[in-house]
C-alpha cells in the first residue's frame, strides 16, 4: 500500500439521546415528535466508524478520509462544529431526512451515487466504513446495500478492529457470540466494514484540527444537493419507543456479594 | 402509531432553545471559528468541570491536582489559545470579546468559577495584548499559548494583580502601595527595577508563571505608576501566598502573593523613555487597567447571566416531577403530568427568571460584539492621532470633541428628513470611520458598566428566586444544576473586577454625555418602528420609559432639593446612582428585544415552522421584561423627581392649596363633579387624617403625562407573561440535565 487508503465514511446525525423520542405522525409521513428543533448528534456508531477511520488514516501515509452524510444540512452543519475538531476529514453532504424513517434502500441508492461520484475515486484503495448499526431506527442494511451497488463484496459486519498486515492485507476483527471475536484476513481494498464500538476513545476537540477542516465543510454543506428519501410507499402502522425499565433502590453498604447475588437473580428471572 | 398525529400547534414553543437559535439570536450563525469554541468549552463544562464540581471538588480552597487537571482540558479544547492570534498559536482572528465571552458563557453554565479560572488567565495576559510592546506581546503570547503536538514545553500561566490589602484593598483603583524603584543603573544598561507588591484576592496565583501588577513609582528617578511583568523565576521572592477562604468559585485559584523581585526596565508593561535621567513608562497602571477592564467587565456579566438560563431546565423538571410517585398523584393526572406547574405563580416566576436571562445574555452579548467593532477602530484611532502628531490627554481630547461634534450631526440628520445637500453630508459621516468611532465609544462608555452591573447584581437577586423555585432542594450540593452554588457564585461576580458602586460610578460618569443621550433619543425612535414592525415586544413600553428617564435626567439636571442644593453634583448618588440603575434596566431590555427581533427576522432557514412559536415566546419574554423595566424606571424616577421634595404640612402654605370645603360645595352647585377635581378639602381647623395636603405637580406636569403613558404602555404585559408561562407549562425538555449533579 504506497498510496494510502481512500476511507469513506458513511454516517448521519441522530437526535441527542438525552431528548425524548416520540414517534408521531405528520403530513411527510412518521417522524419524530419536534425532530427538527431537537439537538442533534453524529450517530454514535457511524462516530466509532469515523475515529477508526482517522486512526487508520493517521497510520498509513498518503490515506484521507471522507464523511459521507446524509441529513438535514442545518442539522449537519451544528453537529460539524463539534465533529470536524476531532479528526482530520473531508465531507461531502446530502441534504435529505436523517430521523430514521426513511427507507434503507432510497437512502443507499443517494450514498453509493455520492460515492461514486467522489473525485479520484480509486477502487482499489476504498474501504467503505459505517455503523455495524444506528442509533436512529436504522434497519442496519444501509451499508451493506450500499456495498452491493458499489459492488464491493467483501463485508464485514461488528468490527472492532482493523489491523494493515506486512503485504497490505487487512485483519479484521468482527463480534461474535460470548465475546469472542472472529478473525477474518482480506487481502486489501476494496472492502466494508461495519464498526461496532471499537476500541477508541472520543477525541478530544482540537480547534486547529477544526479549522483545518471547516475550510472544506462549509463550502462542502453551502453546495449539499438535495436529497428527498422518503419511505418507499412503506406505511407504518404502529410505531413505539422502547420501553425503558428502570427500578432503583438506595441501600447503603451493600456487600459486592449481595449486589452480585441480587443481579444474577433479576437476570434469572426471564 | 403509537402515539397519535400530532400537529405541534404552530404558535408554541416546541423545544428549549438550542444551537440554531442562539447562533442567530447573538450574531454568530456565521462565525464557525467562533461556533466550534462554544462546542468545544462546552464539551469541557459538561465533562470534566461538571464531574469535578459533582465530585465535591468545590469543598476546598486549596487548587488541589484536580483542579489543575481543567487547565489542561482548557488547553486541548481550545479554550486558552482563543485568546492568541493565528500567528501566535491561536485559531480566531480578529477581535475576540465575543468569542470569550461565549467561552465563559459555556462554562459558567455548568460552574462560574471554572469560567473564572479559564479567563483570568487571559485578563493576566490583557495588559501586555492591549498595552504592551510587540516583543512583549510576541514573547508572553507565544509562551501562554499551549504547545503543538510534538512541542516540548510547559505553558506559561499569567495572572493578574491590582488589588492590595488593607488600606488600599477595594478602596479605589487609582491608589496602590506596591512600589517600583531602581536597584541598579549602569551607564548605558538597561536599568533594573525592584519591585515591592503585595496582592489580595489575586485569581490564579496558585499555578500563574507570571504575573501583570501594577505598581507606583517609589523613586524620584521612575515618574507615576505602571504595569510590570514579573516572572517565577526572578531573583528575589516570588511567594504565591496563602489560598483566600472563598465561599464561592472554588475551581478558581486566589491567593494573597507577596512579591520582593529585580527585573529589568524591559518588563514595563507598554515600555518606557528615559528623560532627563527619570523613566518614564508609556502608559500608566490607570490607563492600562481602564483598557483591560473595559472589556473583561463584560464577560463577568455574560457570566452570570449563563447560569440564569442554566436554571430554566432543572427547575422545570423539578417542577413537572415533584409529586411524581406519590399516591395522589397517579400517571395521567395533572398532578403527575404537571406537579407544580399546575400553579400558575410557579410559572410566573419562573418566567421572570427566564426573561432576566435573555435580557442578560443579551445585554452582555450585544456589548461584546460592540468591543468587537470597536477595538480594530480604537486602534485605527491611534494610528491617526500618531500620524497627526496629536499626543497627551489634553490635545487628544480636543481632537475628540471635534468628532463628537461631527458624531453629533450626523446623529442630527439621522433622526430627521434630508434634503439632497444633508444627505450627501449624512453619507460623508456615515462613512467616517472616526464618527462611528465616537459612537460606539460612548456607547461602550454605558454599556460596559451596565452589563457588568444589571447582569451581576440583579441576576444575583433573580438567581436566589431560581434557587427558592427549587424548594429546599435548592440549597444542597444535589440540586440538579448546582443552583445554589451559582447563587452563591454570583455574589462574587457582582464583587470583582469593580464592584457595583464602581459601576455606578462610572455609568453616573458617562451616561450623561451628550453623545449617548443623542443615540438614547434615537434608541427610543428604533424602538418605537419596532414597536410597530414587530407588535408584542414591549418596545413600546420601553420606548416610553426611555423617554421618561430622558426627561428626568434634564429635569434633575436644573432642579434642587427642598433645601436648595443642587441634586446633580458628584457627590449626590443617591440621584447619580438611581438613575444608572435604571439606565442599566432599559440597556438590557432593548439589547433582549433587538436579539429576539433578529430571531423573528432573520431565523425561517434555520427554524422552519417551529419560528412563530419560537420567536412568539422569546417576544413574550422580552414584553415581560421590558414592563419590569418600564416599572423599575418609572419608580426610579418618580422617586427623585418628587422625593427631595418636602411634603407639604397642615400649616399656613399648606392649607393655601387646599380647597375650602365650603367653596367646593358651592362650586359643585355650579358644576356638578367641579368639586371632584380638589385633592384635598379642609373645613375650619379640620383636616383630613393624613401628613399633609397632597403635594401637587405644579411645573412637572409633563413628568406625570410621560409616566400616565408609560403605565398605559403596560396594556398586555402580563397577557404575555400568561403566554409564556403556558408555553413553559409545555415545552419539551430532555430527560436527564446533559452534565452530572
Amino acid at each position: 500500500m504506497t498510496a494510502g487508503y481512500q476511507i469513506v465514511v458513511l454516517g448521519s446525525v441522530v437526535p441527542d439521546p438525552l431528548q425524548t423520542l416520540e414517534p408521531v405522525a405528520t403530513p411527510q409521513g412518521p417522524a419524530l415528535k419536534n425532530e427538527a428543533m431537537l439537538p442533534a448528534v453524529l450517530d454514535p456508531w457511524a462516530a466509532h466508524a469515523l475515529f477508526e477511520a482517522a486512526n487508520l488514516a493517521a497510520k498509513v501515509p498518503g490515506s484521507k478520509v471522507t464523511l459521507v452524510s446524509l441529513g438535514p444540512k442545518a442539522k449537519l452543519q451544528q453537529v460539524m462544529m463539534a465533529v470536524a475538531q476531532k479528526v482530520p476529514l473531508e465531507l461531502v453532504a446530502l441534504d435529505g431526512p436523517a430521523g430514521g424513517f426513511t427507507d434503507a434502500h432510497e437512502v443507499a441508492v443517494r450514498l453509493a451515487a455520492a460515492v461514486k461520484a467522489l473525485p479520484g475515486l480509486d477502487r482499489g484503495r476504498l474501504l467503505l466504513f459505517g455503523g455495524w448499526e444506528s442509533a436512529s431506527r436504522g434497519a442496519g442494511v444501509t451499508l451493506q446495500l450500499v456495498g452491493e451497488r458499489l459492488e464491493i463484496h467483501d463485508q464485514f459486519q461488528g468490527v472492532d478492529q482493523i489491523a494493515v498486515q506486512a503485504g497490505g492485507a487487512l485483519e479484521i476483527l468482527e463480534r461474535v457470540e460470548g465475546g469472542k471475536h472472529q478473525v477474518s484476513v482480506v487481502a486489501g481494498p476494496p472492502a466494508v466494514l461495519g464498526w461496532a464500538t471499537g476500541s477508541l476513545p472520543e477525541p478530544k476537540n482540537n480547534p486547529q484540527i477544526g479549522m483545518a477542516n471547516m475550510r472544506q465543510v462549509m463550502p462542502a454543506l453551502q453546495r449539499a444537493p438535495a436529497a428527498p428519501v422518503g419511505t418507499a410507499g412503506v406505511e407504518f402502522l404502529s410505531v413505539a419507543v422502547p420501553k425503558a425499565q428502570r427500578e432503583t433502590r438506595i441501600v447503603k453498604d451493600a456487600s459486592p456479594d449481595e449486589i452480585a447475588r441480587e443481579l444474577v437473580e433479576w437476570i434469572s428471572q426471564d | 402509531m403509537a402515539s397519535p398525529a400530532v400537529n405541534p400547534a404552530l404558535d408554541a414553543l416546541r423545544t428549549l432553545p438550542g444551537d440554531d437559535v442562539r447562533q442567530i439570536m447573538w450574531r454568530f450563525a456565521d462565525r464557525y471559528d467562533v461556533q466550534m469554541l462554544v462546542q468545544s468549552a462546552r464539551q469541557v463544562a459538561r465533562g470534566p468541570v461538571a464531574r469535578l464540581v459533582a465530585a465535591g471538588g468545590r469543598n476546598d480552597h486549596d487548587w488541589t491536582p484536580r483542579k489543575a487537571e481543567l487547565l489542561a482540558a482548557y488547553d486541548a479544547s481550545g479554550i486558552t489559545a482563543a485568546f492568541m492570534e493565528p500567528e501566535e498559536g491561536g485559531f480566531i482572528s480578529g477581535p475576540k470579546n465575543l468569542a470569550l465571552a461565549l467561552a465563559a458563557f459555556e462554562l459558567a453554565w455548568v460552574d462560574a468559577g471554572a469560567a473564572t479560572g479559564a479567563l483570568a488567565g487571559f485578563l493576566g495576559l490583557s495588559p501586555i495584548h492591549e498595552k504592551g510592546t510587540p516583543e512583549q506581546r510576541r514573547h508572553y503570547m507565544s509562551l501562554a499559548v499551549p504547545p503543538k503536538p510534538g512541542e516540548e514545553r510547559k505553558t506559561w500561566r499569567a495572572a493578574f494583580a491590582l488589588t492590595e490589602p488593607i488600606p488600599y484593598v477595594g478602596v479605589d483603583t487609582g491608589m496602590l502601595s506596591g512600589r517600583i524603584r531602581v536597584a541598579e543603573w549602569q551607564d548605558g544598561a538597561e536599568p533594573v527595577l525592584q519591585v515591592e507588591k503585595r496582592g489580595r484576592f489575586i485569581t490564579n496565583m496558585g499555578f500563574a508563571s507570571f504575573v501583570t501588577a501594577a505598581v507606583d513609582s517609589g523613586d524620584p528617578r521612575i515618574k507615576g505608576s505602571c504595569m510590570v511583568i514579573l516572572e517565577e523565576g526572578d531573583p528575589g521572592t516570588f511567594d504565591r501566598g496563602t489560598p483566600t477562604r472563598k465561599l464561592v468559585h472554588q475551581l478558581s485559584s486566589t491567593t494573597d502573593p507577596i512579591f520582593s523581585l529585580r527585573v529589568p526596565a524591559s518588563r514595563i508593561v507598554g515600555g518606557y523613555t528615559v528623560k532627563d535621567g527619570v523613566i518614564v513608562p508609556n502608559f500608566d497602571h490607570s490607563t492600562i487597567i481602564e483598557a483591560v477592564f473595559r472589556r473583561t467587565r463584560v464577560t463577568v456579566g455574560v457570566i452570570t447571566a449563563a447560569k440564569l438560563l442554566s436554571a430554566i431546565e432543572p427547575v422545570i423538571r423539578y417542577q413537572r416531577n415533584r409529586f411524581r410517585g406519590a399516591e395522589q398523584a397517579a400517571p395521567g393526572s395533572i398532578r403527575h403530568d404537571l406537579g407544580i406547574q399546575q400553579r400558575e405563580d410557579a410559572l410566573h416566576r419562573l418566567v421572570e427568571v427566564w426573561a432576566t436571562g435573555e435580557a442578560a445574555a443579551s445585554l452582555g452579548l450585544s456589548t461584546a460584539r460592540l468591543f468587537d467593532e470597536l477595538d480594530p477602530l480604537d486602534r485605527r484611532k491611534d494610528a491617526l492621532l500618531a500620524a497627526q502628531g496629536i499626543a497627551g490627554a489634553r490635545a487628544t481630547m480636543k481632537w475628540m470633541k471635534l468628532v463628537e461634534r461631527s458624531a453629533l450631526e450626523y446623529l442630527d440628520l439621522a433622526a430627521r428628513p434630508r434634503g439632497a445637500a444633508d444627505e450627501a453630508r449624512f453619507r460623508v459621516l456615515g462613512a467616517d470611520e472616526m464618527v462611528r468611532f465616537a459612537l460606539l465609544d460612548a456607547q461602550a462608555n454605558v454599556l460596559c458598566p451596565a452589563t457588568k452591573l444589571w447582569d451581576t447584581g440583579h441576576g444575583a437577586t433573580v438567581l436566589r428566586e431560581a434557587v427558592s423555585l427549587m424548594g429546599g432542594y435548592g440549597i444542597t450540593e444535589d440540586c440538579p444544576g448546582f443552583l445554589g452554588q451559582k447563587w452563591m457564585d454570583s455574589q462574587l461576580e457582582a464583587t470583582y473586577e469593580g464592584p457595583e458602586a464602581v459601576q455606578r460610578r462610572q455609568l453616573s460618569v458617562t451616561m450623561t454625555a451628550p453623545l449617548f443621550l443623542a443615540q438614547l433619543r434615537g434608541w427610543a425612535r428604533e424602538l418605537r418602528h419596532l414597536a410597530s414592525s414587530h407588535p408584542g415586544t414591549g418596545a413600546c413600553a420601553l420606548a416610553s420609559a426611555m423617554e421618561l428617564w430622558l426627561w428626568t435626567v434634564t429635569y434633575l439636571a436644573g432642579a434642587t432639593d427642598a433645601d436648595g442644593e443642587r441634586l446633580v453634583q458628584p457627590a449626590r448618588q443617591g440621584v447619580s446612582f438611581k438613575l444608572a440603575d435604571a439606565l442599566a434596566w432599559l440597556c438590557a431590555s432593548r439589547a433582549q428585544i433587538l436579539d429576539a427581533v433578529a430571531l423573528a427576522d432573520g431565523g425561517a432557514a434555520a427554524l422552519g415552522d417551529a419560528l412563530p412559536g419560537t420567536a412568539r415566546f422569546l417576544a413574550d419574554l422580552c414584553h415581560v421584561e421590558a414592563a419590569r423595566a418600564a416599572g423599575e424606571v418609572g419608580r426610579i424616577c418618580a422617586e427623585l423627581v418628587h422625593g427631595y421634595n418636602r411634603h407639604p404640612a397642615w400649616d399656613e402654605e399648606g392649607r393655601r392649596a387646599c380647597w375650602s370645603a365650603v367653596d367646593a360645595e358651592a362650586l359643585e352647585g355650579i358644576v356638578a363633579g367641579l368639586a371632584g377635581c380638589a385633592c384635598d378639602q379642609v373645613e375650619g381647623e379640620h383636616h383630613p387624617e393624613k401628613e399633609g395636603p397632597c403635594a401637587s405637580c405644579r411645573g412637572i406636569t409633563d413628568f406625570a403625562r410621560l409616566r400616565v403613558k408609560m403605565d398605559g404602555c403596560l396594556t398586555g404585559a402580563m397577557l404575555a407573561k400568561d403566554r409564556a408561562a403556558e408555553a413553559l407549562a409545555h415545552v419539551m425538555i430532555p430527560e436527564a440535565l446533559d452534565y452530572p449533579a
